[in-house]
């Protein structure tokens, strides 16, 4: 009699069954990251760019006005330079960092006493605060006190003191410099993991057909680091075009606008000048460069992958 | 896991031909070009601490002391930097925040790198995508719109306005590094359990988890550090200078209009320098493997 009630019994309930399917399970796993990534990341995307159509200001909601904002910054001398600074800063910073760093990365990658020690401790600058060894190159750069300008004296090298921070050429050599320093670490460290993948025997082969160094260099170790490259650079283009704290800490942009960055200007004009709207805008306006700059370095060094992999 | 092996395996064969180079030549291309990169790489923290603890007659007379030296080192600056200023107070701040963001976004991070990885829901390649695209999007054309919403959100000076916007750049990062992590855990470990009955949730929490610890000790150092080292939405967000973290608060509290306390500066940049400096040395290698697998996804 009481068998019916047995067979249905191990049956699971449509409830429990919907709690054990993969794509209810999956919603409910991905909700807390989701929640918080549209909220806090695709919705202010969003707003950025709507902000960017409005002459909102700090404590006044702003209305829709159209390109108004956009058609200021094109003839903005001053947007222009921060584009134009923003350009040379991301491509000589970047160049500089991927050359050596992977000079670096080659000394690391060969055999070395304390090895261990010294990858630690290169990764230095890349771990510490930006802001606070910021604040030591700018003690480094002081107009009075720079050590820099005490040592290349002491050494004969120069006569007078280095204006490093006041002068437009030297302000911007000088912030790349910084940029650099705390960038190599990273390019160095990723680097040197992408030529511990390759395998000795290939450079062996070589040397016994007759390859030079360079030649090693040139035609076994950066082919197969190209991949690696692509993603490092990548990452580090998009760091880079996106500075804001060490521009900010050293020059705050001066001297006479001679180092804004697009992220420091949109700063200044947005939350320090208080017109939220036209700040939007430039952060808006950084996205069509942000991504070519990704799809070039990106796909520029995977093209080249091809390239070689297809028989130069 | 598998990342560590190899480099490990591949560490002990490398530079095999190296006896092919003369010690002259090696001193020229290898440790000299080596001197010089770690010069210029750690002079700024010497040159930090060395000012840290110089008394200010000697900071600036370069004429009657070697600049490079001190000569009677003084704990001045940095009993100033600890008692007169608010510092002890930005750095239990920045500790505050930064615990919260890395438990938040680990917490976050885990499950979602476990639905995209393993549970494999309808979609859940594109989300993979979409989360490390979200990966891309730079805190400095976000800070605006974000100051808009923290504001209406009645967040505007308060932590929690640092607590719910860090996790925008720690939960992408941290989803990506577990799903490496959680990929190198073999699938018949679940099969097993799933045939015993577990749940998915016991099989997260009792399987998965206690394999991946050293991933989420590296995604949780990344994280802290991440959040320990952020400036522009701290900048942004916060307002009264006891609720500043140290990045923030060393740099607009302690510079007073004409008179730099370089000596304070450089204690503040130091001790603010120290706690991921550490937490990084106990887990260097983890943190360096880890980076190397997170690349190589």
């Amino acid at each position: 009699m009481a068998v019916p009630s047995v067979a249905v019994q191990p049956r699971p309930s449509m409830l429990s069954r919907l709690a054990e399917s993969r794509n209810t399970l999956g919603l409910g796993f991905m909700l807390p990251a989701a929640a918080l990534l549209l909220v806090f990341l695709t919705y202010p995307l969003g707003l950025g760019v709507w902000l960017g159509f409005t002459d909102t200001r700090i404590g006044r909601p702003g209305i829709y006005i159209g390109v108004e904002n956009y058609q200021y910054l094109w003839s903005d001398s001053v947007f222009w330079l921060s584009v134009f600074n923003t350009v040379l800063y991301t491509v000589s910073a970047s160049i500089l960092k991927f050359v050596l760093g992977l000079w670096l990365a080659l000394i690391l990658n060969e055999k070395l006493p304390f090895k261990s020690f010294f990858r630690a401790v290169v990764l230095l600058p890349w771990v510490v605060p930006t802001v606070l060894s910021a604040i030591a190159f700018w003690w480094i750069y002081d107009s009075q006190f720079s050590i820099l300008s005490w040592a290349l004296q002491q050494m004969g090298l120069i006569d007078h003191r280095i204006n490093f921070l006041g002068d437009p050429t030297n302000a911007r050599a000088s912030v790349i410099a910084a940029n650099v320093w705390r960038g190599i670490p990273f390019v160095a460290i990723t680097l040197l993991a992408g030529l511990q993948t390759i395998p000795q025997s290939l450079y062996e082969a070589a040397t016994l057909d007759g390859a030079s160094r360079w030649q090693l260099f040139r035609h076994v170790t950066l082919p197969l680091l190209t991949p690696i490259i692509a993603i490092t650079m990548t990452f580090s283009v998009l760091f880079t075009f996106t500075d804001f704290q060490l521009i900010y800490v050293l020059t705050r942009g001066g001297p006479v606008n001679a180092t804004h960055l697009m992220a420091t200007l949109s700063f200044q004009r947005g939350i320090a000048g208080g017109q939220l709207g036209e700040g939007a805008a430039i952060a808006v306006a950084m996205i069509p460069f942000l991504l070519a700059a990704i799809l070039f370095s990106y796909f520029g060094l995977q093209r080249r992958r091809w390239q070689q992999g297809g028989g130069d | 896991m598998a990342a560590i092996r190899e480099v490990e395996r591949l560490d002990t064969d490398e530079g095999g031909m190296g006896y092919l180079q003369s010690l002259p030549r090696r001193v020229v291309t290898v440790y000299l070009p080596l001197l010089v990169f770690l010069i210029v790489l750690l002079f700024p923290f010497y040159w930090m601490t060395i000012t840290a603890v110089k008394p200010n007659v000697e900071m600036t007379d370069y004429v009657n002391y070697n600049p490079f030296w001190v000569v009677h080192p003084t704990l001045e600056h940095i009993r100033y930097l600890l008692l007169e200023t608010s510092y002890p107070g930005w750095l239990l701040n920045t500790v505050i925040i930064s615990t919260a963001a890395t438990f938040l976004s680990l917490a976050a991070a885990v499950l979602a790198a476990y639905a995209i990885e393993r549970l494999r829901f309808s979609g859940a390649r594109q989300v993979g995508l979409a989360v490390f695209l979200a990966y891309l999007v730079p805190p400095s054309i976000l800070f605006i719109p974000l100051s808009v919403m923290v504001f209406n959100l009645g967040l505007y000076d308060t932590p929690f306005a640092l607590i719910l916007t860090y996790p925008t750049f720690l939960i992408p990062f941290c989803t990506w590094l577990l799903m490496g992590y959680f990929r190198s855990i073999p699938f018949e470990l679940e099969e097993c359990a799933l045939i015993d009955g577990a749940t998915r949730w016991q099989i997260l929490t009792k399987i998965v988890l206690p394999l991946s610890v050293p991933g989420l000790i590296s995604a949780g150092i990344f994280a802290f550090t991440l959040s320990w080292n952020e400036f522009i939405y701290a900048l942004t967000f916060i307002q009264s200078s006891e609720k500043k973290t140290v990045p923030v608060g060393v740099l607009t509290e302690l510079v007073r209009s004409d008179v730099y306390e370089w000596g304070a500066l450089m204690a503040g940049a130091l001790i603010g320098s120290l706690p991921v400096v550490v937490l990084y040395s106990f887990f260097v290698e983890h943190y360096v493997s880890s980076m190397t697998g997170a690349v190589k996804e």
